[in-house]
């Protein structure tokens, strides 16, 4: 092992990462009576006079009877202090192969545009006669998309991949309703592997919900599906690639029986880097497709709370069902078409996160049809070319070790062999990759298919150089594991926070997620 | 030097944790002679006469390595010599030993009486070195009050509280050890198989009783973390579930195990964990059936079966449940039969389909291919059933 570490010339840079320890206190610990920032210059009579008394505006029921006990602070204390704990972060700038997340640079460039004044200070009431650019750009984004997908119609409303899944299943709703069938079709179809957002969704919308499991080739098998679908389908919504990384070859023919049993195919696009630019949703049957903006289009990736967007495509049969309203070009003006009596009503408000549309359509336009196809050929053979590296890792694995399609743009690998042999789990890795200033991978959702997971996913936008140090970690804690368990189970130890014990963190008694609550605490256990 | 050790910790409190082992040094010496199993005395000798080397001391050594160094200070109660005292001086450790039997002649009767000893020690976990038989053993000595975790060193491991390898038993104890939340006891299945039948290559095996035994329960991501009670609540509505939605008129026959306990529970019905039950119009119409009963009650009513997943090896019908004939099965229809498992359980089959064995090959053939499986309130997975 030790000759492998040599071939990594950046290996000797780990050891010299130290997080830096500011012991910064909590807040609601900090500040000094009387001390205070900024003083605004008292308003105007005039403006005194028309508003009256400003306290009187809030209904009393509302009113504080005390001032909030806030921490009494000068500005650049504040600033300081959020500096501090931000810089005890990894922040996710250390090499983040944050599997399943689509992890890119969000270019400043894109974020300068959105920042510009002509889009933070447009009002989603003003007239469309006075929003014409935005809507253009809204627009022209709608079409880049349904180009990239072979859909009729994009929308943007929802706020994120869970609320376009949760759209989906309206608009299946709507559609079966449409039919007079919904009372019949209360079933969709997903898989184990599919991202948790859609089983969710499909349940949140009062359909039940049948889980195929995977056969040993890692997708299920054709018999598991013909067993699931019947006349009760409403749908099926899956990944393809998987959130392991494996791509379905047969799912023509899953889209193929699905439409034979009257149900109707979603495709969750979560996975679109591994596909961009090759294959279009609608060519392989489905009826719908969503693209999450806030990650595989170079916009901030914002989890679930935003801003975020989900886009939603679908086929013109299903286009009445789309939320309202929707951008709709005539001649050289755009316009918002409200007047759709079959829409399932509102996703969200207006026309969902239009700054995070912009971002994408600037990152589409910079990255051209030809940019967009090469980073997806990129983002697979990286992730090829790390499977090579991290096989050859003592107590690595790879899910599903017979299947033999290759992984697209992740894998999902297993330490079971490595915690059987040194005790040595996922999440002992993960706290000393930490050590070298590594952003500790993503592990799996749940439920857990495979023992002690984990799933890098390389992406289009780290170097050789990047991946190479990644695995070279990796490596060293394989290393670390088999000669010294204990330094990796006892680890971080080079960051500002030693090793949390999991149980507190479990145990809701032993959280305060309020200063208020910490101080109840405090006192109860005195 | 034992003795010693017993006086020292008599002397000062102990605050740290107990932990008990028994090592049955005869286990699995039948397996790799054909003999299918160790249980009784002629057979043993028959073993070793086909020159059959104990294996289950060797076994607990590499479990004990995995946690002699634990941070988390624990004493080991053992048995003496090959029982588990050698075991735990060859993995370092200075046991505390509490039984003493007889050199080479230890027996089913030294298992209990050892494990019997450990009990009157505040316990928090006993480990054995064994197979289904020691398991048996060990639950009749000490019943559900001690959590117990096995060491896979037997011939026959149906039941469900034995480690996937030594290592990993050896990994779990020392997450018990440090008290991780991935660490969790539940009630486990302790199936008893007659060796005699199996010698015949029949299998016949029976739910023998529950012990309470830790597990790891994988963690999640931090930052995604549920509840971390997702599998237990989940399976309690699904059970709930079924039991709100019984038809008036319509006798359900309700199967063995704790996922069934869960239905009843729901019911406001008492339960036969190793029984089957039938509930008629909300009422129990008759307990701990065997077939014979069962037939009786179904005489003018329509029928429903309601089943678990018994076992880490995932049967469904025949093994713990033969009360549920081919006859009754027959007679209720396959579509008229409820499957309940949590996900988590299907997933902890690594892939491998669900068993029937009636010993009705109509039957048999008639419950094979996919059936659904019910995983949560809403929630189901169409699952392979095979013979």
């Amino acid at each position: 092992m030790s000759n492998e570490l040599k071939q990594y010339p950046m290996s000797n840079e780990l050891k010299q990462y130290q997080g830096p320890v500011w012991n910064e206190p909590i807040i609601m610990e900090m500040g000094y009576p009387g001390r205070r920032g900024v003083l605004f210059a008292p308003a105007e009579p005039e403006v005194r006079r028309q508003v009256g008394d400003v306290s009187a505006l809030i209904p009393s029921a509302m009113r504080r009877k005390d001032a909030p006990a806030l921490p009494e602070m000068s500005e650049p204390e504040v600033l300081y202090h959020y500096l501090r704990l931000s810089q005890q972060t990894l922040g996710m700038m250390g090499i983040s192969l944050f599997g399943t997340c689509t992890m890119k640079y969000n270019p400043q460039i894109n974020e300068q545009m959105a920042w510009r004044p002509e889009i933070t200070e447009l009002h989603p009431l003003q007239h469309e006669d006075t929003m014409q650019g935005a809507l253009e750009i809204v627009h022209n984004m709608d079409l880049i998309l349904r180009e990239m997908s072979g859909m009729d119609q994009f929308v943007f409303q929802a706020g994120g991949g869970s609320e376009a899944a949760y759209l989906n299943c309206a608009v299946t709703r709507a559609y079966h309703a449409s039919k007079g069938e919904l009372e019949q079709r209360d079933e969709i179809i997903v898989t184990i592997a599919t991202h948790p957002c859609d089983p969710a969704t499909a349940a949140a919308a009062g359909f039940k919900v049948i889980t195929l499991m995977l056969d040993e080739n890692g997708y299920p098998s054709l018999d598991a599906l013909k067993a699931a679908v019947s006349n009760r389908t409403a749908a099926i919504m899956v990944n393809n690639p998987d959130d392991m990384g494996v791509y379905n070859p047969e799912i023509k023919e899953w889209v193929r029986i699905v439409h034979e049993a009257g149900g109707l195919a979603f495709y969750d696009a979560a996975n679109f880097n591994a596909t961009m630019s090759k294959l279009r949703a609608r060519e392989l049957g489905f009826d719908a497709c969503m693209f999450m903006l806030h990650k595989t289009f170079g916009t901030p990736k914002t989890g679930v709370g935003g801003p975020a967007t989900g886009a939603y495509g679908c086929s013109a049969e299903l286009a009445p069902f789309l939320p309202s309203p929707l951008v709709v070009r005539d001649g050289d003006r755009y316009r918002l078409d409200a007047d759709r009596p079959q829409s399932v009503g509102k996703i969200r408000e207006f026309l969902g996160n239009v700054q995070v549309v912009l971002k994408a359509y600037a990152w589409t336009r910079s990255m051209g049809a030809e940019g967009i196809s090469q980073a997806s050929d990129i983002s697979v053979l990286s992730n090829n070319y790390m499977e090579k590296g991290l096989l050859a890792i003592r107590g690595v694995t790879r899910s599903n070790p017979e299947a033999t399609t290759p992984r697209m743009e992740m894998t999902r690998y297993s330490l079971q062999k490595m915690k059987e042999e040194t005790g040595v789990g996922t999440h002992d890795v993960q706290n000393r990759m930490s050590d070298f200033g590594i952003d500790p991978f993503w592990t799996s959702h749940e439920p857990w298919l495979v023992p002690e997971p984990f799933t890098p996913e390389a992406g289009e936008m780290y170097g050789k150089e990047a991946l190479d140090k990644w695995i070279a970690v990796i490596s060293r804690i394989s290393d670390e594991a088999y000669s010294n368990p204990e330094l990796v189970k006892t680890s971080p130890h080079n960051q500002p926070v030693h090793r949390l014990k999991l149980g507190v963190i479990d145990d809701p008694s032993t959280r305060a997620m309020t200063w208020r609550s910490f101080v109840k605490q405090r006192a109860a256990r005195a | 030097m034992s003795t010693a050790n017993l006086l020292t910790a008599t002397r000062a409190p102990w605050t740290g944790k107990t932990l008990g082992l028994v090592v049955n040094p005869f286990a699995g010496m039948g397996g790799g002679v054909g003999l299918k199993g160790t249980d009784g005395s002629d057979i043993l000798e028959e073993a070793r006469r086909r020159g059959a080397q104990p294996l289950s001391g060797e076994r607990a050594v590499r479990a004990l390595t995995r946690f002699a160094k634990s941070a988390t200070s624990f004493r080991l109660l053992t048995g003496s010599d090959d029982m588990g005292e050698n075991a735990a001086r060859a993995a370092g450790l200075e046991p505390i030993v509490v039984h003493r039997s007889t050199l080479g002649a230890s027996g089913p009767a030294d298992t209990r009486a050892a494990a019997a000893a450990m009990a009157l020690w505040p316990v928090d976990l006993l480990i054995f070195a064994g197979g289904d038989g020691t398991a048996r053993d060990i639950l009749d000595a000490v019943d559900d009050r001690v959590p117990m975790l096995g060491i896979p060193a037997g011939v026959k491991m149906y039941s469900a509280v034995f480690g996937t390898t030594p290592e990993n038993a050896g990994n779990l104890v020392s997450l018990f050890l440090e008290g991780s939340p991935a660490a969790r006891v539940r009630e486990a299945e302790v199936m008893d198989l007659d060796e005699a039948a199996m010698r015949e290559d029949r299998l016949s095996a029976h739910l023998y009783g529950y012990a309470r035994s830790p597990y790891e329960r994988f963690l999640a991501q931090n930052a995604k973390a549920g509840s971390g009670f997702g599998e237990d609540a989940a399976l309690d509505a699904v059970c709930r579930r079924v039991a709100a939605g019984m038809r008036p008129g319509c006798l359900y026959i309700v199967g063995p195990g704790t996922t069934m306990r869960r239905v009843m529970v729901a019911l406001g019905l008492p339960a036969t964990l190793l029984g089957v039950d039938a509930v008629l119009d909300g009422r129990l119409a008759g307990a701990d059936l065997n077939e014979r009963a069962l037939l009786g009650l179904m005489e003018g009513h329509e029928a429903r079966i309601v089943v678990g997943v018994l076992g880490g090896h995932g049967s469904l019908f025949g093994r713990g449940n033969q009360q549920i004939s081919a006859e009754v099965i027959r007679r209720t229809g396959r579509d008229r039969i409820t499957v309940i498992s949590s996900i988590e359980k299907l997933i902890a089959l690594g892939g491998a389909p669900l068993h029937v064995d009636t010993g009705n090959e109509e039957i048999n053939a008639l419950l094979s291919g996919y059936i659904r499986v019910e995983t949560g309130p809403g929630r189901s997975t169409p699952f392979l059933v095979t013979t």
